[in-house]
């Protein structure tokens, strides 16, 4: 009888401890992890495109609504101030993403007839995450912008009905 | 099949900020979906959209499986002269298609 009830007192015992445990490891995972921190792959692919160039925050604006309903059509855009004149223009601006299957959104050329520095169009999101835009002016200077877009429903993987 | 639609104003005054809106219909198939049954469905996207003006390249652009399905883009340039608008997309499995669209430059 005594061995029965501390095995059952252990059990119990487990539980609550595994429950804790569960408890304390799904809740701050998110809020843990430094601000600044983005997954080594979205890193790699920035890196691939603008080589070890310094980024610069700034002077560009990434307008995304922060709390997206539909991942599968999410509205972008992205405003760099310049004079966009021949001497002073926006030749590119590239956009990342931390937490789709692919960290690449798409690369946009502008050029000195731009006249604004300003692009729009619809992405997709596999999850709440970090976007970040950065645009090379003609001086190739690169300067970035970071959004947070909370989605609810994710887009890209899901299965065909 | 695959249509455009296309926005460029039909007028404008030398020298004038406009705004060029496209859209491709276009299903933007990831490649990272499955079916039911598991199968990988593959990946048929649109890759790169070119827009010129007389001829010169104005504007260019990437794509990923992460620009969503019938792809919307919208950018400036200035009015420098009358004349027209290609506009070209291209994509997966020899996906290319055209458009056009003129303008007046007074």
């Amino acid at each position: 009888m005594k061995m029965r009830k501390s095995e059952g007192s252990t059990r119990r015992q487990f539980l609550g401890i595994a429950g804790t445990a569960v408890a304390i490891g799904t809740i701050p995972v998110v809020s843990l992890r430094p601000v600044a921190a983005t997954p080594e792959t979205m890193t790699a692919a920035i890196r691939n495109v603008i080589g070890s160039a310094t980024v610069r925050t700034g002077k560009v604006k990434l307008d995304v609504p922060p709390l997206v309903e539909n991942g599968n059509t999410v509205p972008m855009t992205i405003t760099v101030s310049s004079p966009n004149t021949p001497e002073d223009h926006v030749k590119s601006i590239h956009v990342f993403n931390e937490k789709n299957p692919q960290p690449n959104i798409g690369n946009f050329y502008l050029g000195p007839r731009a006249g604004r520095g300003q692009i729009s169009t619809r992405i997709r999101l596999a999850d709440s995450q970090k976007i970040t835009a950065i645009a090379r002016l003609s001086d190739d200077s690169l300067w970035s912008a970071t959004a947070d877009v909370v989605v609810t429903l994710a887009a890209c993987t899901e299965e065909v009905i | 099949m695959a249509s455009a639609l296309i926005n460029v104003p039909k007028k404008a005054k030398r020298g004038d900020v406009i705004e060029i809106k496209t859209l491709m219909s276009h299903i933007m198939e990831t490649g990272y979906r499955h079916t039911a049954a598991g199968q990988v469905i593959p990946r048929d996207i649109i890759t790169s959209f070119t827009c010129r003006y007389n001829g010169e390249e104005i504007f260019r652009a990437d794509f990923f499986p992460a620009i969503a399905a019938n792809p919307f883009l919208s950018f400036f340039t200035v009015a420098k002269e009358s004349g027209k608008f290609e506009f070209e997309w291209t994509g997966d499995n020899g996906f290319s298609e055209t458009a056009s669209s003129s303008i007046t430059v007074e």
